[in-house]
């Protein structure tokens, strides 16, 4: 049998494999290319071209760089024989700064940015050097001149150079002043302030000043004023963000909780095989449906005029959100029961509520607690965006400090905060929702 | 009760009877214990949630229904006029009652009600993360499953990756882009989109898992590469799972779409904050009623065509962020 034979022959049993429908041909084609259009459709409706070609790109560095780094500014005046430093009214090196990197001597003023790069200032002239190139900027009373050619990471206008060190940092040299932005690795003063007495003490001094040292203050132990140091550490304010942390968490677990408390008895009226009357079963499930389509944003929005700002419109708002959609679920998951339990029950003469509670929720106990813990998990993320319209919680105060720019070191402190919380409660919830259910992939009901 | 049931029983059943009360005892006793820690839990957030909270419970509770006065306009049909952007007759100059200011003339006197405009714009926000979201997690998702990949390193690093898109709040990915492309309708757009790369991807690779491997056998005994043995071994079993779930994921996007929107990304979830913030009873009640209609529009459909695809089976939660 030679092989144009066979393939005639499979072609005469399957000609729905050799000669597919028109439709069946063409229809990815068709999708991707009506993708391509709406792609292209929304490119014009939300004009992403102009506002990608405003956005400030540079700035995303400068952010991205701010989360894990922190600058150090000081000023070095030139106007008089010797330079003379001084640093910011709250530095991050304190109230008397005297950091390594900045030496004095001979009438100069050395900043060192790292390996290969530093600057030798004095008055009239600076010398820059950086990797491996040298400039000398001369300055006079009201401008500045670079001398020779520009290295490419300088710029010059008529009253300011600039170098730019990238991570290490950058300078502006101006006629009489110098302005140094040094930036360091990591985040500044995270456990004690700069107005903390334990600040800038090593592990060892701080442990033995509260283990032995003399107090500090005399009203309170020298562990109890570093516990309040740390609390109400001004640049982090590691007490609120904790307090908010737990506002998140609290609104999740209550509003969950009472979400499954609420649509437990609403969804046995809800089922049409447990609940005999119709009109009953459709007002319970379009209850259900309202509560449900009515967004958990309107309701938090709501909850906040109603309660003020804080948790209590975070936990109403998940609270009549999810008893919507626990309630769906569960009358679903009644109405596909298994009968011949009930069925049993009923037949040894039980009364009709002791049919359900032996006949039903043995059954359905299990998935129901997993879809609660898995209602509680996804409430946890759910609940900080909610914060941040005034519902309460850590999405506030992240919003805020997003909106500052300047203060990204603290939202990825609370990232990091929210990720670990989503991590352990992802862990606890997957494995009690395995040991319920005896399979981890129960998100599928 | 012990009286009439005890004598008839042998020896081994006094004991299967005796181990059987133990049992339910301790079952009893940790169902207690756990309800228990439940009550503790519950009412000790509470009470924290109430300390921290700007207003008392009790205090606030008698004004728990003071948002239906933010709902009640002056009379029925301004409802109908700020819904269609029609000149009231209460216009006095304020913000109340400009409702023709928002109209957005498509052609000649044709033209899109303002809040119709912010709802699609809403709306595309979350078709289009949803889209983006769905190409690259489809793309993603193969390199995940066990059954494809056998390197453990590929797959640690994509299921990693996709955690963390997944797990990072997009609040603050919206808030990131913020700040460099200014608010808008972008932000919030790239936010969605990158929860919804890790959210379907995890789905996916986990539906990819559980395919049936014949097919593929079959692929590669007749000496298919390892594309082909995907294309036509593993999607097209797949792809009726995928699609559903990222219906699924649509329904949960026109919601986040809508906060984010609230939170400063643009569309109606804007206007709606705006409207309450200010008290526009007549606004806000249009704002609710044209998101409520949308979102059950929303759902029917894509619970519509979930059915045509895969059938009864495989419906996931309703809405809920995954």
């Amino acid at each position: 049998m030679s092989a144009s034979v066979s393939i005639a022959e499979y072609e005469s049993r399957y000609p729905e494999v050799f000669r597919p429908s028109l439709w069946k041909r063409f229809a990815p084609l068709l999708i991707l290319a009506g993708v391509i259009v709406y792609f292209i459709y929304c490119w014009w409706f939300f004009s992403v071209g102009s506002v990608l070609a405003s956005g400030q790109w540079q700035r995303a560095e400068y952010y991205a760089r701010d989360w894990v780094s922190y600058a150090v500014r000081a000023t070095i005046r030139t106007n008089s024989a010797r330079p003379t430093i001084s640093y910011p009214r709250f530095s991050e090196l304190g109230d008397n700064p005297d950091p390594a990197w900045i030496a004095q001597r001979d009438g100069q003023a050395i900043v060192d940015f790292g390996s290969d790069s530093s600057l030798a200032i004095q008055r009239g002239r600076v010398v820059v050097n950086h990797d491996g190139e040298t400039l000398e900027v001369l300055t006079e009373s009201d401008k500045v001149v670079p001398q020779g050619n520009l290295p490419s990471w300088a710029t010059a206008e008529e009253d300011e150079v600039s170098v730019n060190f990238g991570f290490a940092g950058q300078a502006d040299i101006l006629a009489e002043r110098v302005v140094i932005s040094r930036r360091f690795f990591g985040w500044a003063n995270f456990v004690f302030d700069t107005a903390s007495p334990f600040w800038n003490k090593s592990l060892g001094e701080v442990a033995s000043l509260i283990v032995s040292g003399e107090r500090i203050k005399p009203e309170m132990s020298n562990l109890a004023l570093a516990f309040d140091n740390v609390w109400y550490n001004s640049s982090w304010q590691h007490g609120d963000v904790w307090t908010k942390l737990l506002q998140t968490i609290v609104m999740a677990f209550v509003g969950t909780l009472l979400a499954t408390l609420l649509s437990f008895p609403l969804a046995f009226i809800a089922a049409r095989n447990i609940t005999s009357s119709r009109l009953a079963n459709q007002l319970t499930k379009r209850f259900f449906d309202f509560l449900r389509s009515v967004d958990m944003l309107i309701w938090a929005l709501f909850f906040t005029r109603a309660f003020g700002p804080g948790p209590l419109a975070g936990i109403a708002a998940i609270f009549f959100t999810d008893t919507g959609t626990l309630g769906k679920v569960y009358s679903e998951t009644l109405e596909n029961i298994d009968e011949k339990q009930r069925e049993g029950v009923r037949s040894v003469g039980a009364s009709p509520v002791n049919v359900q509670r032996y006949g039903v929720v043995p059954q359905v106990i299990p998935v129901f607690a997993s879809q609660a813990l898995y209602f509680w998990e996804s409430n946890t993320r759910s609940a900080t965006i909610i914060g941040a319209v005034g519902a309460g919680g850590i999405g506030l105060k992240l919003w805020e400090a997003m909106r500052t720019n300047t203060n990204w070191h603290n939202v990825a402190y609370m990232v990091l905060l929210i990720l670990l919380v989503i991590f352990i409660f992802d862990n606890v919830s997957n494995a009690l929702r395995s040991r319920l259910m005896g399979d981890s992939r129960t998100h599928r009901s | 009760m012990t009286d009439r049931t005890v004598p008839d029983l042998s020896p081994e059943g006094l004991q299967i009877e005796r181990h059987w009360r133990e049992l339910s005892g301790r079952r009893r006793a940790y169902s207690w214990l756990i309800g228990l820690g439940l009550l503790l839990a519950v009412s000790g957030s509470l009470w924290f949630a109430n300390e921290s909270n700007a207003g008392k419970f009790l205090d606030r509770l008698p004004h728990f229904f003071d948002f239906a006065g933010d709902l009640i306009p002056r009379d029925g049909w301004e409802v109908w006029r700020a819904l269609f952007d029609l000149p009231s007759p209460y216009f006095d100059g304020s913000l109340k009652y400009d409702y023709p200011e928002g109209r957005v003339y498509l052609f000649g006197p044709v033209y899109l009600p303002e809040y119709f405009y912010k709802m699609l714009e809403t709306l595309n926000i979350a078709i289009v993360s949803t889209l983006a979201g769905f190409v690259l997690g489809f793309l993603l998702c193969f390199l995940a499953a066990k059954n494809l990949v056998r390197n453990r390193f590929v797959r640690f690093v994509v299921r990693r990756y996709m955690e963390i898109l997944r797990a990072f709040p997009e609040i603050v990915i919206a808030g990131f882009f913020a700040a460099i492309l200014s608010l808008g309708p972008i932000p919030a757009m790239l936010a969605v989109g990158i929860h919804t790369i890790g959210a379907l991807g995890k789905l996916f690779f986990e539906v990819v898992e559980n395919a049936d491997m014949r097919p593929d056998e079959g692929l590669r005994a007749a000496g298919a590469n390892w594309f082909e043995r995907v294309g036509f071994g593993i999607i097209p079993q797949v792809m009726p799972n995928f699609i559903s779930y990222a219906l699924l994921r649509l329904e949960i996007n026109v919601r986040a779409s809508t906060i984010i929107g609230a939170v400063g990304g643009g569309g109606i979830g804007e206007e709606l904050r705006l409207s309450i913030g200010r008290g526009h009873q007549a606004k806000t009640l249009a704002i609710v009623l044209l998101l409520l209609v949308t979102i059950i529009v929303v759902d029917q459909f894509s619970a519509w065509l979930r059915r045509k695809f895969v059938g009864e089976q495989a419906f996931g939660f309703g809405g809920k962020p995954a």
